[in-house]
Order: structure tokens, then sequence, then C-alpha cells
């Protein structure tokens, strides 16, 4: 089970990768996640464009049999959509880390960026 | 104080198999059930275009016996079971007086005195009672659902998978026919059946043989279908294949609230020759039309019916709910099931409908089944 070591997570199985001035921040669901949810077949992306509270819904992530609500793991304004997805799905499998991110946010508190898990915490979480 | 029951969570013969494969398991009416090997997708393009194994053991055996058996069936379900000489099955229901649904069922005739009755796995404690309790002919009735394992092998290489483990010649048997074969001749089974049907919309087998030569029967067809790429194909697969062909599962689209006439199950109920449970209710329902009808509909806009959704006219009355739904493999769009109101103007083909769900809709058309053919 993939879980890169510069990343950062939530219990929500999400990963953060912060851009280097911190303002903005790419986010995508994990390799166990995928691995769980299975074959992934569409992605409805809510709040484009919008300004979204930490832990509020974004939007949903469908596989073939089931649909999990997607959560921002920092608050911020949802600045782009991984359009790619549109077609290609299964990105989301296959790339979870790269091709497969999900969202941009623009971040408003940078500072909670402090309350994600690291790489070793999301690792024990997905152990037990 | 109430007591809490433990509910024993049960294993099918190949359970040992499924771990050994990679298979991600799930609890399915009562029974740890491989979900899936290789992913959904991938198993089910696999049935669709070469074969697939899947295990369904958990599927319920009851054998009928004695002088009353065919009146025992007959009474009991709402197929024509004269229809039935030794070596043919029939798809059925059995219904409460009020004509909803007790379970669907496969009638096999193995002799004029011995019927097989396959039922689903999370009804055969009801289903047994409700057999015993439901005798008048006084048939012997025995649940022999934990003595039976039952494989099924699905799609167009299916028959030259099963013919390399077997010298019965299986080019003769028609679809809804099956040979049952001598103890003894096929991997040491007592009871061994080769059926010529499925639930996946492909040509397919299934085959019945004893619990304990399960491992044996999986192997040698693995071994047999490498040459044809044949994958393990789990649960959810066979959802989305069944689903695709348009073919109901009992607990979404069947069900005790539910008459098999509303369920577009009409050719399978037999109003004109001689009484079964429920058929009073149902030549009421046939007389007045059931007042909503099962529709099929594929999506026209992005997005998955799921069971549940409201379906709603064009115009956004709501007219019905999802009984199934889910992305289908080959079309890659959203396939589903759902009941609507018994009118024209919502039930004929083409008709535009919207699926809504959490304050958001999509729009679907009205199509008949299979999916994946149109």
């Amino acid at each position: 089970m993939s879980i890169p070591k510069d990343l950062r997570y939530t219990t929500d199985h999400e990963w953060i990768r912060v851009s280097d001035d911190g303002s903005t921040c790419k986010v995508g669901i994990t390799h166990f996640a995928q691995s769980e949810l299975g074959d992934i077949v569409y992605l409805e992306i809510d709040a484009l464009d919008e300004d979204v509270a930490k832990d509020d819904p974004f939007g949903t992530i469908e596989a073939v049999k089931t649909v999990s609500e997607l959560f921002m793991p920092l608050s911020g304004h949802v600045d782009e959509f991984n359009e790619v997805l549109d077609d290609n799905p299964e990105l989301v499998n296959t790339d979870p880390y790269g091709e497969g991110w999900i969202i941009l946010i623009q971040l408003s508190d940078p500072a909670q960026v402090e309350e994600l898990l690291d790489a070793e915490a999301y690792a024990k979480i997905v152990a037990t | 104080m109430t007591e809490k029951k433990a509910i024993k969570i049960k294993r099918t013969p190949l359970f040992d198999t499924h771990v050994g494969l990679g298979a991600r398991m799930t609890t399915f009416a009562g029974f740890e059930m491989p979900i899936q090997y290789s992913g959904i997708i991938d198993e089910h393009h696999a049935v669709r275009n070469a074969v697939g194994l899947f295990d369904v053991s958990h599927m319920g055996e009851v054998m009928v016996t004695g002088p009353g058996a065919f009146e025992f069936v007959q009474q009991l379900v709402s197929n024509d079971v004269t229809r039935l000489i030794d070596g043919k099955a029939l798809y059925t229901v059995m219904c409460t007086p009020q004509g909803g649904v007790v379970d669907d069922l496969l009638v096999y005739r193995l002799a004029a005195q011995r019927y097989l009755l396959v039922i689903n796995a999370s009804n055969i404690g009801e289903d047994y009672k409700w057999m015993m309790s439901h005798n008048p002919s006084d048939a012997v009735l025995e649940n022999i659902s934990d003595q039976l394992a039952l494989i099924a092998v699905q799609g167009p290489r299916s028959f030259d998978v099963v013919q390399k483990i077997t010298d019965e010649p299986l080019g003769s048997l028609d679809f809804y026919h099956f040979m049952e074969l001598k103890p003894d001749t096929f991997f040491t089974c007592q009871t061994a059946i080769l059926s010529h049907t499925g639930y996946t919309g492909e040509r397919g087998l299934e085959i019945y043989c004893d619990a304990d030569r399960a491992p044996a029967v999986w192997n040698a067809l693995m071994e047999a279908g490498a040459e044809y790429n044949i994958k393990p194909a789990g649960l959810g697969a066979r959802d989305t294949l069944r689903l695709e062909s348009g073919f109901c599962l009992y607990g979404n689209d069947l069900g005790l609230e539910t008459n098999p006439l509303e369920a577009g199950l009409g050719w399978l109920t037999r109003l004109d020759t001689g009484d079964f449970i429920g058929r009073d209710a149902l030549l009421k329902i046939k007389e007045t039309g059931p007042a909503r009808r099962l529709v099929g509909f594929v999506s026209t806009e992005r997005g998955i019916p799921r069971q549940g959704s409201e379906i709603q006219s064009e115009d956004g009355k709501v007219i019905g709910s999802v009984t199934s739904g889910s992305q289908s493999p080959v079309l890659s769009k959203g396939i589903g099931l759902g009941y609507v109101l018994n009118k024209p103007e919502f039930t004929a083909v083409g008709t535009p409908v919207r699926i809504a769900s959490r304050g958001r809709s999509f729009l679907a058309k009205v199509t008949r089944p299979p999916f994946h053919r149109t």
C-alpha cells in the first residue's frame, strides 16, 4: 500500500500536496481508498469555483457499486477540477497520487495544514 | 432484557480458494463471499467476451420428492410445472396469497417424483418455512443447501471450458435444460448437475456438485479455461451483468411488496391453468392492470442511477423510484431498473425521465433491456 512521505493525509483517506509557496494544494484519494472503492467510474464536483470550509463536502466519487462523498481537507476556494477525470476516471485507480488528482484548492487558512496527518500517522490508520 | 442472537456468518466450500486468489471478501446474505478479484469491470468484460467463473454456492437448494412432489410444486409456484419434462428447468416465483413475491426460483425436474428448487441465499430460512407450511400433498422436503456447491461458468467460451472436464456431450444441451450425472462420474461427486442456465445474459452453465468436491471442480475449470483467459468473477460483476441484462434481483426489484405482474414477469405467471398460491390476487391485479410497472432506463446525461433515487417525469413530478442502478461496464453509462406509475406516458420506451437524489438530477431514457445490446 503506497503512502508517499512528501504528502499530508486526512482520516477520510484523502492526500494533500501543498504547493511550495504554501498558498494552494492538490487533493486526491489515497491508494488505500481507491483500492477499497474499486473501479472509479464517475466524479462530480459540486463546489467548483466556490469557497468551502474544511470538512464540508465538495463532491462525490462513484465506483461501480458505491457513491462516496469527498470532503474538503482544508478551507479554501475550489479553483480547479482535474477535468481529465471526466473521460478517464480510472486514473484515480491507476495513478492516485499523480494523474488521478481531483481538485486544486486556493487555501484561505494555510495554518490548517499543520492539523493534517503525515505519512507515518496515516499509515497507522490504514493498518488498523 | 432482550436476548441477542449471534448470527453466524457462513462460508462456502470455496472460501479458501477465493482468499488464495486474492479476492476481496464481503458479507452477503449471511455468507462471506468474494465481491471482486481483479476488479468488477475487468471481470464483467471477461464474461461478456470470453468466460468467467462464479462461486454461487450460497444459493439454497431444496429437494422435493415423493408421490406428492408435483402437486406440491405446482401449487407453490406461479409458472406451469406441467411444462417440465425430466431434464428441463423453469424460472418462476412463489407468491403470498396477496400476490407478493416470497422468492424467485428455478425448478428442476429430475424425475416425475423428484424436483430440485433453487432459491436465493437471503431467503433460505424463510422459504423453507414457507414451503413446509404450504405442503398439502405431503411432499418430502429436504433443505440440502449446505450439501451442494454451485459454480457458474458464464460467457461465450463457457461450453468449451466445461466440455474439457466432462465427456458428456454438452452441445446438445438446450437453454434451460440440464443433465444429472451418475454418481462417481464427475470428480467423484455423488450429486452433479450440469445446467444450461445463468444470471449474466451470456451463454453459460451452472454446475451443482457435492460441497466437498467444489475446490477440485473449480480448480479443474480454472485450468481448462486458462487458454480462454478465464477469470474468477465476484458478486460485484454478477450484479452488473444481471442488471445489464435486465434480470430482477430479489430484495431490490422483487419482494413481498411487489407482484410478478408489475415486475414484468407475467410470462411466468400462469393464470388460466390451475390454482397456485396468490393466483386469485394476481387475477384481480391483471383485470385492473398493475398500478406501477418495472421499467429499465439508461442515463442520457452524466450520472449513475442508484437504488432509492427518485424517478421523475421530465417536468419534475415524482413517478417512482430506482430499485437497482449501476454503471454499465459495456455502455460506460448509468443503467437502472425501477417502478414507475403504470401509464403509457411514463412506461413507453424512449420516454425521458429524471433520476434525482440528494438535490441533484440527471436525464435518462426508458429503455428495454438488455441494455448492452441496445
